[in-house]
């Protein structure tokens, strides 16, 4: 069937058009304002889900007085239904420490760590064969920024940026108060530039190819284009990088498996649309935004089953400090569980969904921000299926 | 000077004495000795002057800093919604039979951990699991079980 | 560094503060109170439990108002109606993962968790009861210190202060999710790790989930028991405090009216822990001059200098744990506590003609680490546990009360004699410096015949409540049995709460200061700041608690230790002189090193 799907490739691009090395040496031969006024030109923004636009996060760092600044790659995916950057540390390893070191270059950093969540390990040992060359090269080139790798351990939370830098510090990856945020005061109190291995490797190829290509792709509100991590109920499980903005509806004729009854847009911690809204749905910063997981579903799923998976992910990860999360996670999984087995009343589901207002508005950090969003996109489209 | 004692002195030389080496050091402690024991997280302490609490609690955070005795080889099997709808619960069946242990249980040799974790990161190829660092995706009960043989041949 | 002003309006009020200044500090500006749970004057910023939200003008999120700056022309609104909604979803969650069972808590009445709800008049549970059988089992494993995970709403406030004020970190959080708590090493039950019992923690658990272990009942059964004869001792640090726990204001004295009480609880005698504070001073200011001699005269390298105090329990048990190594440096003089349950179960007990196996000796302390002192197997000089019972200011307030007693309408009293006559000196044990100002008033005028050189006896430079304080004596126109000492600089510090004693300890460690004698107290300000006094406690009741201990102090008609006439009568009639084979055989003890982690 037609559609409007676009299919890109920018970030898997072969390193033979876009030798990292030599994009490096000729953006080092840049001013860092004019690096940062394309990345603003090019529209780009965070691609881990927050959408922050990177060049104004570049920006405010560089313009941080300090003696110690870090670019720090956040590697720590961990949203159930998502493997993308998995994929591009292990293809295009190159493409990440260039925007890293570009970064560095730009805010004035001469450290810069990498955060690999301890589930993808085994892409260590080759990671760090590449990385040591890399390094050389820094060295070679007289670039004075070197890359290092940092490991998680299995901690969902440590993918926000504030828990990341705590668990780098030995800490507990529990999320600090904000502000200040990360340009001000990031890893050792010191301002850092965190950014997704995503967003590094666009920085890298929108210093390769301009602003202008990257731009001429997506909406005015989603530049460019995004890599999709797309599993459930579809033939074609995988990654693809897809131009931003499209319908929802032209996505599950490509990978639907023609029986799709829902998306979960963005991980756990997003939206789920139901067949109903497909055609309404823009997969975007105007619409729905994601971190590139999308879950598909067909009409032999539970919904019931993906909620309390979720809610259970959530209950087990969230870090536990704050009362909203804590407590508030726990209450909807217990809730859900309630009303299915008849000891709460159905109307039980609206009190819980008042819940997640507050979780919205009052927890500490995204984590428990983002909870209502699963809870009350299912609720409100399969509420018999939670019920029955 | 006890084995863990060494190991811990050898990995806080490596990795600095600063609270910021206190993730690699419990890290490199895991990967010889599958878990952390009383006696490694109070070493940690000493060397890297926090309290044992302090250690214990940081450590307890981590999913793969475990502070209970755990097998040589630790298997973790995905139970995300992906993987359970591609059939991780028959999986888990299959080593759980074969190795006549429950999710969370420890073998008598001491050869293996079953546990179940959060996303691997492997929902376009799941069910899969992780055995200590490697990876296998796309698993099958059959296949699972030829894995797990391949390790306790090890 | 000046710092400029920032203007923003709270509930449309304008206001301007300092830069920095967080939005709950500038609401109290205006008088409004935002509610905090996790939030203490005495600790870092945490930011967990999220009741202080407020709803910031264009602002998606509230904002945590203990943790959130001002900045210029913020529109802050504490009262708006998500506010109300989110707090009270907040304070509801919390209920729900509490054990609720508020009749059957020792803080039934003084809990804040039971004060926000009853005034977000919390009533039918919304939410489902998480509380689980696992959590209902308290540790009471320690004999001061009581926690019940099961009341625990994860504030972390006791982390913190363990922590922060007294570098111990026994307590910490652990797990995460739905799992975390806040547990000590390997969950290990409190007597088996490195808790001091200072009970810092419980002054700052805003719920029932630390308490002191407490001997209300037993304390009662004594006093009910004809066959025994109950005497009580009150420490200097109870008399300044009691009242804040029956409506009377922070900072005022109320000595007799509590010796009053005393006696109206029914105890045979009321007798006064400064009459041995006085006593320590005797025999801990001999010491000092003693290990002086040995060290600067004799040369004798088994003499260890500094000397330190030893009658804060908490500090013992810390030295014991963190620092073994320098446990002979501590002065082997009991607390005053121990000095006075070996004395009433000897000499007292003889001289009232009581046996000593028919009396009960019940201490009111500012502290718990003293419960655990008590019963510690070095304690038992008089042939039987020296101090029976040990009762926190808090537990005396609870008989007060349960006796129906107008505590406002007694008249004053006076202790008993003997073992009830005490001086200035003795009160100031209280506060921090105390000891230290105590011991000098008297060691001087030991060495030269003459009074300290302080207007009024005010050794001001000990005083105040800066961590870490030190201070140089010079000593002249010695008498001539001491003339080692003349022109000598006596070199003195003052540590209080254990984190300050730790730093000062590894300052002498390192040998970067070399001091003569040091002072250290286990609590924040010393024992007017214990683990047993009223809660809340913040920098400012202490401020005004030593207050009240120096002007009684001042107004006391003997302020020199050597100079109270029962404590000269002691070594008269039974102990002979400091240090004498009695005094070693009843007033001294040793210490014991203990696991470091």
């Amino acid at each position: 069937m037609e559609n409007n799907l676009k299919k890109v490739d920018i970030i898997f691009e072969d390193s033979d058009k876009c030798a990292p090395l030599k994009v490096l040496e000729k953006t080092l031969k840049r001013t860092a304002d004019d690096i940062i006024l394309d990345l603003i030109d090019s529209g780009l923004k965070g691609r881990g889900g927050a959408g922050f636009p990177t060049g104004l996060k570049w920006k405010f760092t560089r313009n941080e007085t300090s003696d110690v600044k870090y670019v720090i790659c956040n590697a720590d995916e961990g949203e159930p239904g998502t493997f993308k950057d998995r994929e591009i540390l292990d293809r295009v390893p190159e493409k990440i420490f260039t925007g890293m070191a570009i970064c560095g270059y730009v805010v004035g950093a001469k450290e810069g760590y990498i955060y690999l969540r301890g589930e993808y390990n085994f892409l260590l040992k080759g990671l760090l064969k590449k990385l040591s060359d890399f390094n050389a090269a820094l060295k070679k080139l007289n670039v004075d920024f070197q890359i290092y790798f940092k490991s998680g351990s299995g901690a969902y939370v440590c993918g926000e940026e504030s828990a990341l830098f705590e668990s780098m510090e030995g800490k507990r990856g529990e999320p600090r108060n904000k502000p200040p945020y990360p340009t001000v005061a990031g890893y050792n109190s010191k301002p850092t530039v965190i950014n997704n291995v995503e967003t590094l490797v666009y920085t890298t190829m929108i210093c390769h190819m301009g602003p202008e290509k990257f731009k001429a792709l997506g909406t005015s509100d989603s530049r460019g284009s995004k890599v999709f991590s797309v599993s459930g109920d579809t033939p074609i499980p995988g990654i693809y990088e897809l131009e931003l903005g499209m319908p929802l509806h032209d996505f599950v004729n490509e990978f639907g498996d023609g029986d799709t009854k829902a998306v979960q847009v963005g991980g756990a911690s997003g939206h789920c649309v139901p067949r109903k809204k497909f055609n309404d749905t823009i997969i975007g910063f105007e619409g729905i935004p994601t971190g590139g997981s999308m879950m598909i579903f067909n009409s032999s799923r539970s919904m019931y089953n993906v909620l309390h998976d979720y809610l259970e992910f959530f209950a087990e990860e969230s870090c536990g400090q704050c009362t909203p999360c804590r407590v508030g996670c726990q209450q909807l999984l217990k809730g859900i569980e309630a009303v299915k087995r008849g000891e709460r009343p159905p109307a039980y589901l609206d009190d819980l969904k008042k819940l997640t207002g507050t979780m919205k508005i009052a927890a500490k950090c995204g984590l428990g921000q983002s909870v209502g969003n699963p809870f009350n996109s299912i609720i409100d489209n399969f509420r018999e299926e939670i019920i029955y | 000077m006890s084995t863990t004692e060494a190991l811990v002195k050898e990995l806080v030389e490596k990795n600095g004495r600063t609270r910021n080496s206190l993730m690699p050091v419990l890290q490199g402690i895991v990967q010889q000795e599958h878990f952390l024991s009383e006696e490694a997280l109070i070493c940690v302490a000493k060397e890297l002057d926090l309290s044992a609490a302090d250690v214990y609690g940081t450590a307890s955070f981590y999913t793969f800093l475990d502070t209970v005795p755990r097998g040589k080889n630790i298997i973790r099997v995905c139970k995300t919604i992906t993987c359970h709808m591609k059939g991780k619960d028959e999986v888990i069946k299959a080593i759980s039979n074969a190795l006549k242990i429950k999710v969370g249980e420890t073998t008598h040799d001491n050869k293996f951990t079953l546990l179940s974790a959060n996303c691997l990161g492997w929902c376009h190829k799941g069910p899969v699991m992780l055995i200590n660092d490697e990876v296998f995706p796309e698993l099958t009960p059959q296949k699972a079980l030829e894995i797990v043989e391949e390790y306790a041949k090890k | 560094m000046s710092k400029y002003l920032v203007n923003l309006k709270i509930n449309n009020m304008p206001v301007a503060v300092e830069e920095g200044t967080t939005i709950l500090e500038a609401a109290k500006k205006l008088n409004f109170r935002i509610p905090t749970l996790c939030n203490h004057p005495d600790l870092s910023v945490a930011g967990n439990c999220r009741v202080c939200v407020v709803e910031v003008k264009g602002a998606r999120l509230l904002a945590a108002s203990c943790a959130t700056p001002v900045s210029e022309g913020m529109e802050v609104f504490t009262n708006s109606e998500k506010v109300r909604k989110a707090r009270k979803h907040i304070v509801e969650l919390l209920l729900s993962e509490h054990n609720a069972d508020c009749t059957k808590c020792f803080k039934n009445g003084h809990c804040e968790l039971q004060e926000l709800a009853s005034e977000y008049r919390i009533g039918d549970h919304v939410f489902l009861d998480l509380v689980t059988p696992e959590s209902m089992i308290q540790d009471i494993s320690s004999p001061s210190i009581v926690k019940d995970d099961s009341k625990c709403i994860r504030c972390q406030r006791c982390v913190r202060t363990c922590a922060e004020l007294q570098g111990v970190s026994a307590l910490a959080v652990v797990n995460k999710g739905d799992h975390q708590k806040i547990s000590t090493f390997l969950n290990k039950p409190l007597h088996e790790v490195v808790c001091t019992n200072c009970g810092q923690c419980i002054n700052r658990c805003p719920t029932g989930a630390l308490t002191e272990r407490n001997y209300i009942e037993e304390v009662w059964n004594a006093i009910y028991d004809p066959s025994k004869f109950v005497v009580v001792q009150t420490a200097p640090a109870t008399r300044i405090a009691l009242g804040e726990d029956l409506g009377v204001p922070v900072g005022e004295r109320v000595t007799g009216k509590m010796v009053s009480a005393l006696k109206k609880l029914g105890f045979n005698k009321v007798l006064d822990t400064d009459f041995t504070a006085d006593l320590t001073i005797m025999e801990e200011g001999t010491e000092l001059l003693t290990r002086l001699k040995k060290a600067l005269v004799d040369k004798d390298e088994k003499t260890v200098l500094p000397m330190m105090t030893s009658c804060s329990p908490g500090w013992i048990k810390f030295q014991e744990h963190m620092y073994s190594d320098m446990l002979d440096n501590l002065s082997t003089c009991k607390s005053p506590q121990q000095m006075f349950g070996a004395v009433a179960k000897t000499y007292y007990a003889d001289k009232i003609n009581i046996k000593a196996q028919d009396m009960i000796v019940v201490s009111i302390m500012p502290c718990v680490a003293k419960k655990f002192e008590c019963e510690r197997p070095e304690m038992r000089d008089s042939g039987y546990q020296d101090v029976d019972y040990v009762l926190t200011t808090r537990e005396l307030a609870m008989m007060i009360k349960q006796a129906g007693i107008d505590f406002h309408k007694l008249d004053e009293d006076h202790y008993d004699s003997i073992l009830g006559e005490s001086s200035g000196a003795a009160v100031i044990f209280g506060a921090t410096g105390g000891v230290m100002e105590a011991a000098l008033r008297t060691a001087y005028e030991i060495v030269t015949g003459r009074e300290v050189p302080f207007t009024n006896l005010n050794i001001q430079p000990v005083r105040g409540m800066e961590g870490i304080k030190d201070a140089t004596i010079k000593i002249k126109n010695v008498k001539p049995e001491w003339s080692f000492l003349e022109g000598v600089d006596l070199h003195v510090a003052i540590a209080h709460g254990l984190a300050n004693a730790r730093q000062l300890m590894e300052k002498v460690r390192r040998g970067e200061a070399v001091y003569h004698f040091i002072e250290v107290m286990g609590c924040p300000g010393g024992c007017l700041g214990g683990g047993g006094q009223p809660i809340p406690t913040s920098p400012e009741i202490r401020k005004k608690r030593a207050e009240a201990i120096y002007s009684e102090d001042e107004e006391m008609p003997i302020r020199k230790s050597h100079e109270n006439p029962e404590v000269l009568e002691i070594y008269k009639e039974f102990l002979g002189e400091p240090l004498s084979h009695k005094s070693h055989d009843l007033l001294h003890t040793h210490y014991k090193p203990r696991k470091r982690y």
